[in-house]
């Protein structure tokens, strides 16, 4: 395990053995030494900004965030060496890279295995339909996460019920492996209710158009998740365009300098629209930017879902054991248009498509279930009448909806209308009586 | 003559400005190799070449501000923000730089930046992509703040903006992207800071901008068919600053006045006409001053939009409620 997560930087990093988590924190121990992190230096209730500390009031830093902010070796190219190579456990053919043995975590139980691989089946199958739903004038745009099932799905098994996810808009394949009803996230792409339906009751923030905004949310929302000494952990996912923004940077320092727990999850779809990765950063991955941030940054194959689950349930148990935020580069791609408005021939060519075809997340993670005995005929039939029965629920639920009453519009706007609410409410109750008769 | 859409229009009258002047650069996000995700900017990154006419990294707050430097400069920057409602993390760069460099510099350095920004709802968008910004900028001194209602327009005054020495942030109607005039580019139609009479009458002015003037004209043409009345349309053009003279000379003519915009109602523009009106024309009012405008809640979802926003019906009861006083 210890080989699957490999690191460009971190508090404290004295880097003796690159490409290994244990050099993740030498101040608080290891990644996955439990004991280390939770006894001696690594203590998490011992060092850094706690409540109450003058950091978190406004006043000047804990003395641990001051020296643990970059630690000897941090920038070292020995430290960054292997981020390029972002880690793979299982080859496009589904074959074991040998870049940890086993290839996934043990704990993951042929159970698990068969859930993940059904969730991004799904995922996928509801996806189509919800194209097809907005070609047919049932939604007003829906933004297809097809090609990046393997990081949703692998990111949200990584997660517990408990812990949060603050979303940006593609992640339908997260939304539905945290049990969110995928009708509540279409119904927002309807036109029907800002943000989705259903989220929150599953510990996730409403759907966040303003790209980058939720990292900040995710980065308070840790902070008091710390000042509650609470055991949960946040994820925050953003896009390889939303880093650019300036409230994703203030996210990371903030959520650095308090040593919050929140995992900032990248999905490196190589695409803001059509503004290619190159174009938004000269960094040489999007994980080196932890560096400056003094967290620790980890770059991953984002189709290979045991990769992803493993790396994201690595840094989740370090976060969680007081190490801090940690960002999670998972690289991947966007098969489809940016959205359902869009027409990618402007910009991309069939080469690039097809080479990222050939990368199937999904083929991947079956043919080495396949191969492991743990899936076959019985288990893809049954997948693909779970997918199809959530597709048919979507299309049955969203055709025709009924939409909600427009003068419910002025209960939303604060706890209780104002009376000028109330005044605008019955001008257009009067409209609309009008207009019925 | 052709029949020219206002993307069209705001293509051209870039190419032109362009063509004109070396220090005219176009940027933002998409602008480039896609054109624009109202393909607004097609072609110009292909003709002027990436140094001209280039894509950025995802950061509005950068891209304004990076449009400042490039005019300390002496560039004429005119960067896009792609939707109305992405102006609002660009606003510190935007207010409290962009609208007072020049007064902070001592009135030495000017400031020729065209802000352009796809405004206003009506297209069925997500959240975020429908929003009126136009209060928060022309709340603020220093910047001049334009909205086209025509294709004609659009031209005329995205090139005097892009002439102009001072921050112009262009406000351009995205419902209104796709209609139709004949016109022959390049033309140059009023000053972008005159107000304009676009349909003439005795009984009742309404004054609107952007998308609302279609609104206001078809309200018009129904009041006349429906109640005989006679409406003045002035199509505002300019909102900051607002062409009261224009304003007042239809209300001492009429006696009433109606302001129509998406905006929400409370702090809008129509709240600045309304004052206006009564503190130049008073005596002439034959009733309040009424606004037929967006409701002051966020705007709504899609397909709430068309019960939302101010149409002909919440027109007409404004004209009619100023008429019977
Ligand atoms: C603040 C902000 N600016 C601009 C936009 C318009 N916009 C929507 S998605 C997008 C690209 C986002 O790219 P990325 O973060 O990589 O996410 P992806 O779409 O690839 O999932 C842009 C520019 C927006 N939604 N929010
Ligand atoms: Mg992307």
């Amino acid at each position: 395990m210890a080989e699957i997560s490999q690191r460009v930087g971190g508090n404290g990093a004295r880097s003796t053995e690159p490409g290994t988590v244990a050099h993740w924190g030498q101040r608080r121990g290891t990644l996955h030494d439990a004991d280390g992190l939770i006894a001696g230096p690594g203590d998490p209730s011992a060092g850094g900004p706690r409540p109450g500390d003058p950091c978190i009031d406004g006043g000047t830093q804990g003395p641990e965030v001051g020296a643990g902010g970059l630690g000897a070796g941090t920038g070292s190219n020995a430290a960054l060496r292997g981020v390029d190579q972002p880690l793979r456990v299982l080859s496009p053919d589904g074959s074991p890279t040998g870049a940890s043995d086993p290839p996934y975590p043990a704990l993951l139980g042929p159970e698990q295995h068969r859930q993940m691989l059904t969730d991004m089946i799904l995922t996928r199958r509801v996806d189509a339909e919800l194209v097809d739903l907005q070609r047919q004038g049932q939604l007003a745009l829906y933004a297809s996460c097809l090609g990046q099932e393997a990081a949703q799905v692998g990111v949200a098994a990584a997660m517990r019920a408990q812990d949060w996810l603050f979303p940006q808009y593609r992640e339908l394949g997260m939304l539905v492996a945290r049990g969110v009803d995928p009708v509540g996230v279409a119904m927002m792409w309807r036109g029907a209710y800002h943000g989705g339906r259903g989220l929150l009751e599953r510990h996730t923030s409403p759907i966040c158009i303003v790209v980058g905004a939720n990292a900040l949310h995710a980065a308070g929302f840790a902070l008091g998740v710390r000042l509650d000494a609470a055991d949960e952990v946040v994820v925050a996912s953003i896009g390889d365009g939303a880093l650019s923004e300036g409230d994703v940077h203030e996210a990371l320092n903030m959520a650095a300098v308090y040593e919050v727990p929140c995992l900032f999850v990248v999905q490196n779809n190589q695409w803001a629209i059509s503004v290619p990765g190159r174009v938004q950063t000269k960094s040489a991955t999007l994980a080196h930017k932890a560096v400056a941030y003094g967290i620790p940054g980890i770059r991953c194959d984002g189709n290979d879902v045991l990769a992803t689950y493993s790396v994201a349930s690595d840094a989740l148990r370090w976060i969680r054991a007081g190490g801090g935020p940690v960002l999670l580069e998972l690289l991947t791609y966007r098969r489809g248009a940016h959205t359902t408005a869009d027409d990618p021939t402007r910009y991309r060519g069939d080469a690039e498509l097809e080479r990222w075809a050939a990368l199937d997340p999904i083929d991947r993670y079956r043919r080495h279930l396949v191969a492991e005995g743990i899936w076959g005929e019985e288990e893809e039939r049954r997948a693909a009448s779970v997918a199809d029965e959530a597709a048919a629920h979507v299309r049955a639920e969203v055709c025709d909806a009924a939409d909600p009453s427009a003068t419910g519009l002025f209960d939303l706007v604060f706890t209780r209308p104002t009376k000028e609410l109330e005044r605008q409410r019955a001008q257009l109750e009067r409209e609309l009586a009008r207009r019925r008769s | 003559m052709s029949a020219v859409t206002m993307v069209a229009a705001i293509n051209a009258a870039l190419r032109d400005a362009m063509d004109g002047d070396d220090k005219v650069v176009v940027f933002g996000e998409d602008v480039g190799r896609l054109g624009g995700v109202f393909r607004v900017t097609d072609g110009l990154s292909d003709r002027f070449g990436p140094q001209r006419c280039f894509d950025t990294p995802l950061a509005e707050s950068g891209i304004v501000g990076l449009a400042i430097g490039l005019a300390i400069r002496g560039y004429r920057p005119v960067p896009e923000l792609q939707f109305d409602g992405f102006s609002y993390p660009a606003l510190d760069q935007a207010l409290n730089q962009l609208a007072k460099y020049h007064s902070r510099s001592g009135g030495l350095v000017d400031l020729p930046v065209v802000v352009r920004i796809p405004s206003f709802g009506g297209i069925g968008s997500p959240e975020h992509h429908s929003e009126s910004p136009e209060t928060h900028f022309a709340h603020t001194a220093g910047l001049k703040v334009v909205c086209p209602s025509t294709p004609g327009d659009a031209y005329s005054m995205l090139r005097e903006a892009i002439e102009c020495p001072d921050p112009v942030v262009y406000l351009e109607p995205k419902q209104r992207y796709w209609t139709r005039e004949e016109i022959d580019l390049p033309l140059r139609t009023e000053p972008m800071d005159q107000a304009v009479v676009r349909r003439a009458g005795d009984d009742v002015t309404l004054v609107a901008y952007g998308n609302a003037v279609a609104t206001a004209m078809a309200a018009a043409a129904e009041a006349e068919v429906q109640a005989g009345l006679a409406v003045e349309v002035i199509d505002l053009r300019s909102l900051a600053p607002i062409d009261v003279d224009a304003v007042v000379a239809s209300v001492e003519k009429t006696g009433r006045c109606v302001v129509v915009h998406e905006a929400p109602r409370t702090l809008g523009i129509g709240a600045e006409v309304a004052a206006l009106v009564q503190e130049r024309a008073f005596y002439h009012l034959e009733a309040p001053v009424l606004r037929a405008t967006g409701f002051d809640t966020p705007y709504p979802p899609a397909r709430l939009e068309r019960d939302w926003l101010p149409g002909v019906d919440r027109v007409l009861d404004a004209v009619q409620a100023v008429w019977e006083q």
